[in-house]
C-alpha cells in the first residue's frame, strides 16, 4: 500500500485539543509517503488545519508524536524545530503575507533570511518563483493592491521560495478563480514531481485535490480516518461516508446541522 | 455563610493565581527579550530604521510639548521666585526641572502614547493576520527579527527625544523669561552654565529616558504579542500599553530619582 511505502511524515497515536477543551484529534495515526502528494479531505472542524499545524510544530500534541524524516517534532527543542522548519514550506489558510512589504519582498524574505546570496541572484530566484505562480508582473505591487486570489498565489510563491522538502498547503485553492485554481493545482503537482518534495494539502475542493493527489486521507470529526487510498479507489467506493465526503449531499452519515434542540423547542412552539 | 466564604476565597485565590501567572509570563517575556537583543545588532540597518521610525513619529508631539512645558514652567517659576527676589535663578530652576524630571518623564509618557501604541497595534495586527506564525514557520524567530530591533530602536530614540524635549523646553523658557518678562539673557544662561552638572543632572535624565524607553518598548511588544487576534483584542491591548507603560514610567521615575539623588 502506498501509505506504507517510505514514510516522510508519520503521526503516531496523536491526540490534540485546544486548552482544556475536547480533543480535536484523538489517537490519530497516519503516514504520508515521501515524494508524493497527499490530500486530506474532511468536513469543517474535523481537525485538518490543526493537523497541518501540528506537523509544522505550531502546536504541541497532548500525547503521541509527529515524526518528519525520522526526527521528532519537539516544540521544546527550538533549534531542532527551526532546522526542521527550514526544510518546510507552509501555505497558511489566509496567506499571511507581510503587509508592509511588496509582493517581491515577501517572496525574497525567507531567501534573504536563510541564504547569503548576492542581490542579483535573490532577484532572479524571486522572479522565477513569481513567474511560476503567474505573477512576475506583479512583483512591485503592494499587498494591499492585490486581489485575494493574487495574494494567495504570492503566498504560495513564498512557501516554495527555498525549494522545501515538505510543503504543507492549507486550502491552496480557496478564493481562486477557475483559471488560477487549475494553474495552482498543476503547479503543486509539477513542483512535487520536479523537486521530489513531499506535499500535504488540505482542501475542500475535492475535484482539484483528487486530480493531483497520489494518496487521499478522508477525515471525520476528532481526526477519525474514514478511509485512505488512491483517488480512483476512493471514488469507486460505495461506502456512504466516503461518498458523502467526496460527492457532498446533505443526506448521509455526516450531519449538516450542529447538534441543537428541535426547531419547535427553539421557536417556542413546543406543546 | 461558610459556603459563601468558600466561594469568595476561591474567587480571590483564582484571581491571585491568574495575576501571578500573567506577571510571571510578562517577566519571562522581558528576560527573553534581553536574551535576543544582541542578535539584532547583527542587523544594524533594521535597528536604525526603527530609531528613525520611533523618533520621527514622536518628533512633533515631543517638540510641541517641550515648547509648551518650557514656556509655562518659566511663567510659573517667575511668579514663584519673585517674592524671594530670586528671579535670576529662573533659568537654573527651569533647566534642572526639565533635564532631571520633566524631560524624561513627560517624553516617556508621550512616547508610550505615540510610539508604544503604534507598536502594539502593529504587532497585534501582525499576530491577527498570522504574520508572526508565518515567520515562525519560516524558521525565523519573530523576537529576533521583529521585536529586538524595535526594542533597541526605542531604547536609542527615547533619550534623544528626551534631550530634544528639554532643549526645546529651555528655548521656550528663554523666550518667555528674556523677551517677555525682561530677565537678563546673560544671567539666564550663565547661572545655568555654572550650576548644571553634565553627569549628575543631564546624565541622570538621559539614563532615566533610556530606562523609560526600554519599559515602553517591552510593554508595547508584550501587549501586542499577547493580544487577542481580533479588532477588539488589538484595541484593548493598545489601551493597556498606555496605562501599563505610564504606571511603570511613574513608578520607576520615583525609584530612579531616589537612587540617583542618594548616590555620592
Amino acid at each position: 500500500m502506498l501509505a506504507n511505502s517510505d514514510p516522510f511524515v508519520e503521526l503516531d497515536d496523536l491526540t490534540f485539543g485546544y486548552g482544556s477543551g475536547p480533543p480535536v484529534l484523538a489517537g490519530l495515526s497516519l503516514v504520508f509517503p515521501r515524494g508524493k502528494v497527499t490530500a486530506i479531505i474532511g468536513g469543517s472542524g474535523c481537525g485538518k488545519t490543526s493537523l497541518l499545524r501540528l506537523i509544522g510544530g505550531l502546536h504541541a500534541p497532548r500525547s503521541g508524536r509527529v515524526i518528519i524524516d525520522g526526527e521528532d517534532v519537539d516544540r521544546r527543542d527550538r533549534s531542532g524545530l527551526y532546522l526542521l522548519r527550514r526544510r518546510m514550506g507552509f501555505l497558511l489558510q489566509f496567506g499571511a503575507l507581510f503587509t508592509d512589504l511588496s509582493a517581491f519582498e515577501n517572496v525574497a524574505f525567507p531567501i534573504r533570511e536563510h541564504a547569503r546570496l548576492p542581490e542579483a541572484m535573490v532577484r532572479d530566484l524571486v522572479l522565477m518563483k513569481l513567474n511560476a505562480v503567474g505573477l512576475r508582473g506583479a512583483a512591485g505591487l503592494r499587498i494591499a493592491d492585490l486581489s485575494g486570489g493574487m495574494a494567495r498565489r504570492i503566498a504560495l510563491a513564498r512557501a516554495i521560495a527555498l525549494d522545501p522538502d515538505l510543503i504543507l498547503y492549507d486550502e491552496p485553492f480557496a478564493g481562486l478563480d477557475l483559471v488560477s485554481t487549475g494553474m495552482t493545482a498543476r503547479l503543486i503537482r509539477k513542483l512535487n514531481d520536479a523537486t521530489g518534495a513531499t506535499s500535504i494539502l488540505v482542501s475542500h475542493d475535492v475535484p482539484e485535490a483528487l486530480g493531483i493527489s497520489d494518496h487521499v486521507v478522508l477525515l471525520a470529526s476528532q481526526g477519525r480516518v474514514v478511509a485512505q487510498g488512491s483517488p480512483d479507489a476512493l471514488l469507486a467506493s460505495d461506502d456512504p461516508e466516503i461518498r458523502q465526503l467526496l460527492h457532498g449531499g446533505s443526506d448521509g452519515p455526516f450531519r449538516f446541522h450542529y447538534p441543537a434542540p428541535t426547531m419547535a423547542a427553539d421557536f417556542g412552539c413546543a406543546p | 455563610m461558610t459556603a459563601a466564604f468558600q466561594v469568595l476565597l476561591q474567587v480571590v485565590g483564582r484571581t491571585a493565581l491568574e495575576r501571578l501567572r500573567a506577571a510571571g509570563h510578562a517577566a519571562l517575556f522581558s528576560v527573553g527579550m534581553l536574551a535576543v537583543l544582541p542578535a539584532s545588532l547583527r542587523h544594524p540597518s533594521l535597528v536604525l530604521a526603527q530609531v528613525y521610525v520611533f523618533g520621527n513619529r514622536s518628533l512633533t508631539i515631543i517638540a510641541a510639548s517641550g515648547l509648551a512645558v518650557g514656556c509655562v514652567l518659566a511663567l510659573q517659576m517667575y511668579y514663584a521666585l519673585l517674592p524671594f527676589g530670586a528671579v535670576d535663578n529662573l533659568g537654573l530652576v527651569v533647566n534642572l526641572a526639565l533635564v532631571r524630571e520633566l524631560g524624561p518623564v513627560v517624553s516617556g509618557l508621550l512616547f508610550a502614547g505615540r510610539a508604544g501604541t503604534a507598536l502594539t497595534a502593529e504587532i497585534g495586527l501582525m499576530k491577527a493576520g498570522e504574520q508572526l506564525v508565518a515567520m515562525e514557520l519560516m524558521a525565523i524567530d519573530p523576537r529576533r527579527r521583529l521585536f529586538a530591533p524595535r526594542m533597541i530602536g526605542g531604547l536609542v530614540a527615547m533619550p534623544l527625544l528626551a534631550i530634544l524635549f528639554s532643549a526645546i523646553g529651555i528655548v521656550g523658557a528663554y523666550l518667555v523669561a528674556v523677551p517677555l518678562i525682561g530677565i537678563d539673557a546673560t544671567s539666564f544662561w550663565s547661572i545655568m552654565q555654572a550650576r548644571v552638572d553634565v553627569l549628575r543632572d543631564i546624565g541622570s535624565g538621559i539614563l532615566k529616558a533610556a530606562v523609560f524607553g526600554a519599559i515602553c518598548m517591552v510593554v508595547a511588544l508584550y501587549q501586542g504579542a499577547e493580544s487577542e487576534p481580533t479588532p477588539q483584542g488589538v484595541a484593548l491591548a493598545t489601551t493597556r500599553t498606555v496605562v501599563v507603560s505610564s504606571l511603570w514610567v511613574l513608578c520607576m521615575d520615583f525609584f530612579l530619582t531616589a537612587v540617583l539623588l542618594s548616590a555620592p
